[in-house]
């Protein structure tokens, strides 16, 4: 009896202890894998977009959000290790006592009316520390505002807060620093900025394609500039050669077309409404005045350069398209018999490359800002030349009198530029990725579903439109949590593919968008 | 002794159940380690609870039964094509009960009862996978019943009473599955009500064609409690006209105890062995949508669409000797929630149990009563399809398992 008593004793401490267990528990080996690959020490180098950086700056919860730190979270279930980030102090963004060049971060904000626009979050002053160094062991490497070349270039650090706040020395280079970690996996997705900052600048830059110029370090200090074909693919193959030297694995991502950016399709070519009450009613006054101007192109044989609005519909606004010919003097001598030659000149001045936008010009989402409001630089050089306030102000209309200017605008000549240079890019990254046996994701490909139609998910669709879409953050450019999470699946599925891994994928659903906030300035 | 040691395993290992949605069966430990029958058991003042008509029966003038269950429960989720899996804290619910009777005459008994049949505590991590759906609930229904039993004949009784309900919820889950403060807490929505009241009624027969042979009927009305006027918490909602402010405010909702059926049999085939079946029939066909209006005019609209439900239950005693008696029960318990209407609020699918249990009499007068219940629900696959965004209605899936381990203790008196 005493030995049955035991054996109950026992039965019972079973019962009691026992818990709840699935058939296929998913944190038991087996049910996911990591292929051939090795996720133990997983290391992501790039730009903006690898370190999380969205509505125009970096803060925490986008480091959070984005593709590599999630990629970590599904690495975790197949033998993936700890995953750090060297996180910002705030969700403000910029740095403490620089918001001239690193401002906070957009929110999106009701104005007395209740329409929603990006703003600028003033709800707390930025508090990282420009100056702070986190040491240089972070597996997300990846720095905003990072090109190609910049990745393997000495004293980058002092260049570029954002790597000098975990540079393991005043003369690292981005590439040493990760490959000093001895990834056993990584990924790189690198190049954006070698063709978008001559994008969002409206093409103002130059392109070493054009100009031969294969030294970096003559290229723009602001990287308005498109990098040479040849030195995207010799600098790229070296910083695979790099990373493959310890015998890891990884994951490399092409360029994305800049099209498919809401930054360059959110203004539309022609905005100017006849309903404006600002605009509308000048409509006869301008084109009477267009009428002349539009007489002297026809007479010069460039009808096509006419301007003209329209009191039906919205009118395209007028531009300046650093590609046609200079003709200001040509206008100047068809201008002066009817205006006086002081007029001719300004007018010949201002329109000698002007024309209206056409569907084919994208106007950079910095454009909105400007487009019908008066131009103050230009006001006060017509004062200067004798002209009153009044007249002045009438010929300083941004896209309206005074064409808007190069940096609002990528002409059909500079996207040709940039989409040749991507083009080039993406052989270059498909080419050394494939000779490397590397996972290949071909992400450009999903966003170019984004901006036609769409990418459906289980609570809804994900677009490129902005604010609404809900793939990008109110900068135009950088992706919100939700498209990270995109980008992370689609990763995941190159991975698999390329190393029989299996993984398991992330809800886009389950990430969210945009910010909302009314914590801002004048709004 | 064999037999005796044969019994105590079988009433530790035999799988009972509990029951589906938050009803909670655990009123009585007597009955609780008889796979919860007594509609036709006549036993103990628990009959208060389980067939008023049978107190006339007891032999005794007083009669007093009091126990308390502790509930330990944990459910786990998991989804393995996201790779993310949750597990509800374990938190220990304690439903306590207190009967008694005094036969006034022959003929007529009188009784009190308090009980709490519905309740529900269910704790998951908060902002899992599933916190637009739920972050934790707590619900308790506290049941207070006097009843009338009355003998008719030797063959024949009936009973019942007014039932008063006081109530009490608090529930937490976040607004959805993205909308946060611009820190990146998740905005979320407390709703908190206590003492809500209601009344309600049972009614209940007992049949006696032989000495050994009873039946039983017992009904128990629906109670609707409505909370009006309760507190509405918001917090971590962003500073924006497009959501709603934090701080908090009044909801009013309705939560309905739906009404339950009971009958049963009870046979003493033996002068030590009784047998015993119940059969509940639950009419959860009331539940179907929580609504919550809140004091700002939002509301909150969550289909449920619970359907009727069954548990079928079977109970054995032995008076082993005259000090001990042995109890085991088993049952089956049907989930009242339908396909596609599994929330992780009441992540309850269909389930069987094991009880078992046992009563030593200290003296003649008072006895110690142990019980205990196992119970392990099927592993299920299922889905919340009725969450919505934009119009769009947005399942959250998983897989499910459950189980539920209840100790409990109690002591009858009798006089």
């Amino acid at each position: 009896m005493k030995k049955n008593i035991k054996y109950l004793a026992i039965l019972a401490l079973g019962l009691v202890a026992c818990e709840s267990e699935f058939d296929n528990p998913i944190d038991e080996a087996g049910v996911y894998s990591s292929g051939e690959a090795d996720f133990s020490n997983f290391v992501a180098l790039g730009n903006s977009l690898t370190a999380g950086f969205a509505d125009g700056a970096l803060y925490i919860t986008g480091q959070e959000n984005s593709y590599p730190n999630i990629l970590s979270q599904q690495f975790a279930l197949a033998g993936g290790g700890e995953f750090t980030q060297p996180l910002m102090a705030d969700n403000v963004g910029g740095f403490a006592g620089q918001t001239a060049a690193f401002p906070p971060r957009f929110v999106l904000a009701f104005d007395a009316e209740g329409n929603p626009g990006p703003a600028v979050y003033t709800g707390a002053a930025p508090s990282t520390d420009i100056t702070a160094n986190l040491g240089a062991s972070f597996n997300n490497m990846g720095v905003p505002g990072a090109r190609v070349y910049h990745l393997g270039f000495p004293g980058y650090g002092a260049l570029n807060p954002y790597f000098g706040r975990f540079a393991s020395e005043p003369n690292a280079t981005v590439i040493g620093d990760a490959v000093a970690q001895s990834p056993t996996f990584f990924s790189l997705w690198i190049g954006n900025n070698d063709i978008l900052g001559y994008a969002t600048s409206g093409g103002v830059g130059v392109d070493h394609n054009v100009t031969g110029n294969t030294d970096p370090s003559t290229y723009s200090p602001i990287g308005l500039d498109i990098t040479n074909n040849g030195v995207f693919d010799n600098t790229y193959r070296a910083l695979i050669g790099a990373l493959v030297s310890t015998g890891a694995k990884g994951v490399v991502l092409n360029l994305p077309n800049v099209t498919t950016l809401p930054f360059f399709t959110t203004v539309p070519f022609a905005p100017l409404s006849p309903l404006d009450p600002n605009f509308g009613p000048q409509i006869p006054t301008l084109n009477a005045t267009y009428g002349q101007l539009n007489g002297a192109f026809a007479f010069l044989g460039v009808p096509e350069r006419s301007i003209q609005f329209s009191t039906t519909g919205a009118s395209p606004v007028v531009v300046r398209d650093e590609s046609l010919t200079d003709i200001s003097a040509q206008l100047v001598q068809v201008l002066t018999p009817a205006l006086g030659p002081a007029q001719a000149a300004i007018f010949a001045a201002q329109y000698g490359q002007a024309r209206q936008a056409t569907a084919n010009d994208l106007l950079v989402l910095t454009s909105s800002g400007v487009i019908g409001q008066v131009n103050q630089e230009r006001l006060a050089e017509l004062m200067s030349f004798g002209l009153t306030q009044a007249q002045a102000g009438q010929l300083s209309v941004n896209g309206v009198t005074y064409p808007l200017q190069d940096q609002y605008v990528l002409t059909p000549g500079e996207q040709s530029l940039v989409e040749n240079a991507r083009l080039s890019f993406n052989t270059s990254i498909a080419t050394i990725a494939s000779e490397n046996g590397l996972a290949f994701y071909n992400v450009a490909n999903d966003l170019a579903q984004a901006a036609n139609g769409g990418i459906p998910f289980d609570g809804g669709v994900i677009t490129s439109d902005f604010v609404t879409g809900g793939g990008f953050s109110l900068d135009g450019v950088h992706p919100t949590p939700r498209a990270h999470a995109l980008v992370t699946n689609g990763i995941i599925n190159a991975i698999e593919i390329a190393y029989g891994a299996t993984l398991p994928s992330v809800n886009p659903g389950d990430y969210g968008t945009v910010t909302l906030s009314n914590d801002v300035g004048v709004n | 002794m064999k037999k005796l040691l044969l019994l105590v395993l079988f009433a530790l290992v035999t799988l009972v159940t509990y029951a589906g949605g938050y009803r909670v069966s655990v009123q009585g430990q007597r009955a609780m380690a008889m796979g919860h029958t007594g509609v036709a058991v006549v036993n103990s003042a628990e009959l208060v609870f389980f067939n008023p008509a049978g107190l006339v029966y007891l032999e005794n003038k007083l009669n007093v039964s009091a126990g308390v269950s502790g509930i330990f429960t944990d459910v786990i989720y998991q989804n393995s094509d996201l790779g993310i899996s949750s597990e509800t804290d374990s938190s220990v619910g304690t439903p306590l009960n207190l009967y008694g009777s005094y036969k006034v005459n022959d003929w007529l008994a009188l009784g009190l009862g308090v009980y709490t049949p519905y309740g529900s505590e269910v704790t998951w991590p908060t902002d899992w996978a599933g916190s637009h759906l739920v972050n934790n609930i707590e619900l308790a229904a506290i049941y207070i019943q006097p009843v009338v039993s009355i003998k008719l004949s030797d063959q024949f009784s009936i009973g019942g009473g007014p039932i008063y309900v006081t109530g009490s919820v608090n529930f937490n889950r976040n607004a959805n599955r993205t909308l946060s403060d611009i820190d990146g807490n998740r905005s979320n929505i407390t709703i908190d009500d206590s003492g809500v009241s209601n009344w309600g009624w049972s009614i209940s027969a007992m049949f006696n064609p032989t000495e050994n042979f009873r039946l039983g009927f017992n009904y128990r009305s629906e109670i609707i409690l409505e909370a009006e006027g309760g507190e509405a918490t918001f917090s971590n909602f962003p500073n924006s006209p497009a959501t709603p402010a934090n701080g908090t405010t009044t909801f009013d909702a309705e939560l309905p105890l739906p009404a339950e059926l009971s009958v049963g049999l009870s046979y003493q085939f033996h002068k030590k062995w009784l047998f015993a079946f119940d059969y509940n029939r639950q009419f959860w066909d009331v539940y179907e949508s929580l609504d919550i209006q809140f004091g700002t005019g939002a509301t909150s609209l969550n289909t449920r669409n619970y359907k009727n439900s069954s548990v079928y239950r079977f109970g054995l005693q032995y008076d082993a000797t005259s000090k001990i008696s042995l109890r085991a029960g088993y049952y089956i318990d049907e989930s009242p929630v339908q396909s596609g209407f599994f929330a992780p609020e009441t992540p309850r699918n269909d389930s069987q149990g094991y009880t078992g249990g046992i009563s030593f009499a200290i003296t003649p007068k008072l006895a110690i009563d142990a019980s205990f219940f196992y119970l392990r629900f099927e592993e299920v696959n299922e889905s919340y399809d009725f969450y919505q965004e934009n119009g769009q209605n947005v399942p959250f899936r998983g897989t499910y398992k459950s189980s539920a381990f209840a100790p409990g203790l109690g002591l009858t008196y009798k006089l």
